[in-house]
C-alpha cells in the first residue's frame, strides 16, 4: 500500500492483504541496496496468520520516493513517522542487515513503541570494508559483484534452494541492479558510520532475537554473539550453513524462527 | 571494460553443480529423479501456506517438482539469469512466454528468421487466439523500430536464424525494444550459453529447445524458460498480467510480489497450471545429464565445424557454404564481435550441380553417407543431415525455395563429436557420388 511519510510517497508491501492497524503489526525493514520483496517468504505468512504486515521500502528504495536517507538514526526516526502514518502505536521489528541496525536504533529511541527487534544478519558494529565503500562510490557494477558474492553460502552460490526454479544468486545480483545511483553507497556509509550500537542496546527494553547465519561473510556470526550480551534479553538462533542472504537461502527456517520469537 | 562477475564460480563449474546440493537424507551426489505426480504436508497449516505461497515448496509437479527445479537453476546459472521454468518442448517455452505476457490484442515483432515451427506458431496459430505477428528481416534494424504498434508486446528472435544463420544484433534490437517499454526475447537452441549469453547482451527473456545441445543425446524432448530478471514490468505499464492483482491467484500482483521475478511466477502460477505443458521428472533427469558436460561438448561441436567449414569451402563439388565465421557470410563481422567463441554446429552448403540437376545430387549425397544419419533433427552429439529440397520443403517451388534461401543442393548438416576426419571422409564419398548423379 501506499503511505504518505514526511510528504513522500512510500511503499510498504502488506503481505496480500488489506493492512489493519488493529491487528498486531510487524515491520520488515531490508538492507543494503534492498527493497520489500527480500521478505516475500516471511511477511505474506505473518500477514495470513494474525498479524498485519508493513514490509517497507526504505526512502529511495524500491517503490519509495526519495531522497535517501543518510544514517540509520535518520532512517530509525523515518520508521517511527512510518508507524503513525499507518496508524500503528507499536510494532514488532524484523530487519535485515542495515535493517538491523534500524531495527536496533529505533527500539532503543523509542521503547514504548517496539515490541520486539528480530535482527537478522547482524554485526553491531557493522564497519564496511575501504574496498568495497571505494567499489560503491566509484563502480557501483563492482560492489554489486562484491556483494552477492560474499552474501551466499553454498545454496545461494549454487543452487537447490526453497524456491523452484529460482538461481539465488542471479535473482541477487539483479535486485541491486535495479536500485537508483548512489543508493549503496549511501547505505553502506550509513552502516559503516553507526557508532551507537552499544549505547543503543543498553536502551532497549523489548526482547530481541539475533538470526545469524553460520557462513556469512558479510556480518560475521561471531561479531553477533559478542554484541547479544549487550542486550537485556536476547536470543540466539543459526542458522546452519546460510551466508547473509538469510531469507532467501533458508526462508523456512527463518520464518519458523520468527513464528517461534513473535508469537511467544 | 568487462563488467566484474557477480557469482562465485565459473561456467564449467555451474554446468555440474548449479541447482542441487547433494540429496540431505540418503547422501546421493547425481540429482534424484523424484518422479511422483504429488508431495506429502508436513501439516494443514503448511499445506494452506504452499497454495497461498506465504511458504516455497513443491505440491503438484504439474507445477514443480525437485529434480526439475534442479534443472531450471542451472540453466538459468548457466545463462546468468534470475530463474528459469522447465517445460514440455521448446515450443511449449515459447507459447508459455507469450502467453504470459499478452492476450487477444497483442502484438509481437519477430525476426522472419526462425524455426518452422516458431513461425508457424507466430504466423498461423496465435492469431487464432487474437496475437498478431509482423515478420521483420532480422538484419532490418530499423524495420524492428517501424513494424512496433501501441499494441507490441514483444520483440523475438533467434541468436542463430534459420536456415541462413542470420546473427540477431541482440544490443541494438534489445535497445529498440527498451526503448519503446519492451521485453526481448530469443531463442537461444543453436547457440546455448556457452557460445552466448543474450542476457549480458540485453535480451530480457529467452527459450531453449532442450532437446538439442543442452541434452545433447537426442533421447528426450524438452523446453527451458529463462527470465534474465532484467525487466522493469512496472517501469513500462504495458504487462497488466504481471503488474495488476490477479483474480485467479489470490489477487496477487506479482511485480508487488517480486521484484525480479514477476514473470516467473505469473508463468508457473498460472501457465503452468491452466496450460499444463510439464515436463516430466525422469526429462529433467536426462536434461541434467546432457548438460554436465556442455562445455566439453560444445567445445567439441566447434572444433569439428570449423575443420568441416574449411574442408567444404575448399572443396571443388561444393558450390558454397553459408557460416558466420566466413568471410561471405553477410552476418561476419557481427559474429566475430557477438560469438567470439563459435557460431554454432548447425550450418547449410549448396553442392554443385551435378550432371542431372541440384535435387538429384542432394539426394545421392544423402544417401552415400554412412556416419551422418538422415533425419530431422539438429543438436545432437551424432552428426545429422538433411536435404531440404527432398524432405521438409519438397513441395515448393523451384522459386518459393529461392526465396527461402533454399537451393535445390542445399544440404543442412549438424556437426556432431565424432572424430572429425571419419566426419570428413563420409562428407567426401557423398560429394564423389553426388558429382556423378
Amino acid at each position: 500500500m501506499e503511505l504518505t511519510v514526511d510528504q513522500k510517497k512510500t511503499y510498504a508491501y502488506t503481505g496480500g492483504r488489506p493492512f489493519n492497524p488493529e491487528l498486531p503489526t510487524v515491520v520488515f525493514i531490508h538492507g543494503a541496496q534492498c527493497d520489500h520483496s527480500v521478505w516475500g517468504l516471511q511477511s505474506r505468512y505473518f500477514a495470513h496468520h494474525g498479524f498485519s504486515v508493513l514490509a517497507v521500502d526504505l526512502p529511495g528504495h524500491g517503490r519509495s520516493e526519495g531522497p535517501l536517507l543518510p544514517t540509520v538514526e535518520r532512517m530509525a526516526d523515518w520508521l517511527m513517522q512510518l508507524l503513525d502514518a499507518a496508524g500503528v502505536d507499536d510494532a514488532a521489528l524484523v530487519g535485515h542487515s542495515m535493517g538491523s541496525l534500524i531495527s536496533l536504533e529505533a527500539a532503543s529511541r523509542r521503547p514504548e513503541r517496539v515490541a520486539r527487534i528480530a535482527l537478522i544478519g547482524t554485526a553491531v558494529p557493522m564497519p564496511v570494508s575501504e574496498a568495497l565503500l571505494d567499489a560503491a562510490k566509484n563502480d557501483e557494477a563492482k560492489a554489486e559483484a562484491m556483494i552477492n558474492v560474499w552474501s551466499h553460502g553454498a545454496r545461494g552460490a549454487i543452487g537447490g534452494g526453497t524456491v523452484p526454479g529460482l538461481w539465488l544468486a542471479g535473482a541477487g545480483i539483479r535486485l541491486m541492479e535495479r536500485a537508483a545511483p548512489g543508493v549503496l553507497f549511501n547505505d553502506l556509509n550509513a552502516c559503516n558510520a553507526y557508532a551507537r550500537g552499544p549505547e543503543a542496546a543498553a536502551q532497549v527494553q523489548c526482547p530481541a532475537l539475533l538470526l545469524l547465519g553460520s557462513r556469512d561473510q558479510m556480518t560475521s556470526p561471531r561479531g553477533a554473539q559478542k554484541f547479544a550480551g549487550s542486550l537485556k534479553d536476547s536470543s540466539i538462533v543459526t542458522i546452519e550453513g546460510s551466508g547473509h542472504a538469510l531469507m532467501a537461502e533458508y526462508p523456512d527456517a527463518v520464518l519458523d524462527a520468527l513464528r517461534e520469537f513473535i508469537q511467544r | 571494460m568487462s563488467k566484474p562477475k557477480p557469482f562465485a564460480f565459473n561456467f564449467d563449474t555451474l554446468s555440474l553443480h548449479a541447482g542441487q546440493q547433494p540429496d540431505p537424507q540418503f547422501g546421493a551426489r547425481a540429482a534424484p529423479i523424484y518422479l511422483t505426480t504429488s508431495f506429502v504436508f508436513k501439516d494443514a497449516d503448511q499445506a494452506a501456506s504452499l497454495f497461498n505461497m506465504e511458504r516455497a515448496g513443491h505440491v503438484y509437479s504439474r507445477i514443480s517438482n525437485p529434480t526439475n527445479a534442479v534443472l531450471e537453476e542451472r540453466i538459468a546459472a548457466l545463462e546468468g539469469g534470475a530463474g528459469a521454468i522447465a517445460v514440455a518442448s521448446g515450443q511449449a517455452a515459447m507459447h508459455l512466454a507469450v502467453c504470459t505476457l499478452m492476450g487477444a490484442g497483442g502484438h509481437i515483432v519477430a525476426s522472419r528468421a526462425l524455426y518452422g515451427g516458431s513461425h508457424n506458431l507466430l504466423e498461423y496459430t496465435l492469431p487464432r487466439f487474437g496475437v498478431e505477428t509482423t515478420f521483420v528481416d532480422p538484419r532490418d534494424i530499423d524495420a524492428w523500430r517501424a513494424a512496433i504498434r501501441p499494441n507490441t508486446r514483444l520483440l523475438f528472435g533467434e541468436t542463430l536464424g534459420n536456415p541462413g544463420l542470420d546473427v540477431l544484433d541482440i544490443p541494438r534490437v534489445a535497445e529498440i525494444a527498451h526503448a519503446a517499454g519492451l521485453p526481448l526475447m530469443v531463442d537461444s537452441t543453436f547457440t546455448t550459453p556457452y557460445l552466448m549469453r543474450p542476457f549480458d547482451l540485453g535480451a530480457d527473456l529467452l527459450f531453449h529447445s532442450a532437446t538439442k545441445f543442452l541434452g545433447g543425446h537426442g533421447v528426450a524432448i524438452g523446453g527451458l524458460l529463462v527470465d534474465g530478471g532484467t525487466f522493469d514490468w512496472e517501469k513500462s505499464g504495458k504487462f497488466p498480467t504481471l503488474t495488476e492483482p490477479y483474480a485467479g491467484f489470490h489477487g496477487m500482483d506479482f511485480a508487488e510480489e517480486s521484484t525480479v521475478a514477476a514473470f516467473l511466477l505469473r508463468a508457473r502460477r498460472e501457465g503452468l497450471r491452466d496450460f499444463g505443458a510439464c515436463m516430466s521428472p525422469m526429462t529433467a533427469f536426462q536434461l541434467l545429464q546432457g548438460m554436465e558436460t556442455l562445455p566439453l561438448r560444445m567445445q567439441r561441436h566447434i572444433d569439428n565445424t570449423r575443420r568441416i567449414v574449411a574442408h567444404l569451402a575448399a572443396h571443388p563439388a561444393v558450390e558454397s557454404v553459408s557460416y558466420p565465421e566466413l568471410e561471405s557470410h553477410p552476418d561476419h563481422a557481427l559474429a566475430k564481435q557477438l560469438l567470439p567463441k563459435g557460431c554454432g554446429s548447425v550450418f547449410s552448403f549448396v553442392l554443385k550441380g551435378g550432371t542431372s540437376g541440384g535435387k538429384l545430387a542432394g539426394r545421392k549425397f544423402i544417401e552415400t553417407l554412412r556416419v551422418f544419419s538422415h533425419l530431422a533433427n539438429v543438436g545432437d552429439a551424432k552428426s545429422l543431415v538433411i536435404h531440404p529440397a527432398s524432405t521438409t520443403h519438397f513441395r515448393m517451388s523451384d522459386e518459393a525455395l529461392r526465396a527461402a534461401g533454399i537451393h535445390e543442393g542445399t544440404v543442412r548438416l549438424s556437426i556432431g563429436l565424432e572424430d572429425a576426419n571419419d566426419l570428413i571422409e563420409d562428407l567426401n564419398s557423398g560429394l564423389r557420388a553426388a558429382q556423378k548423379a
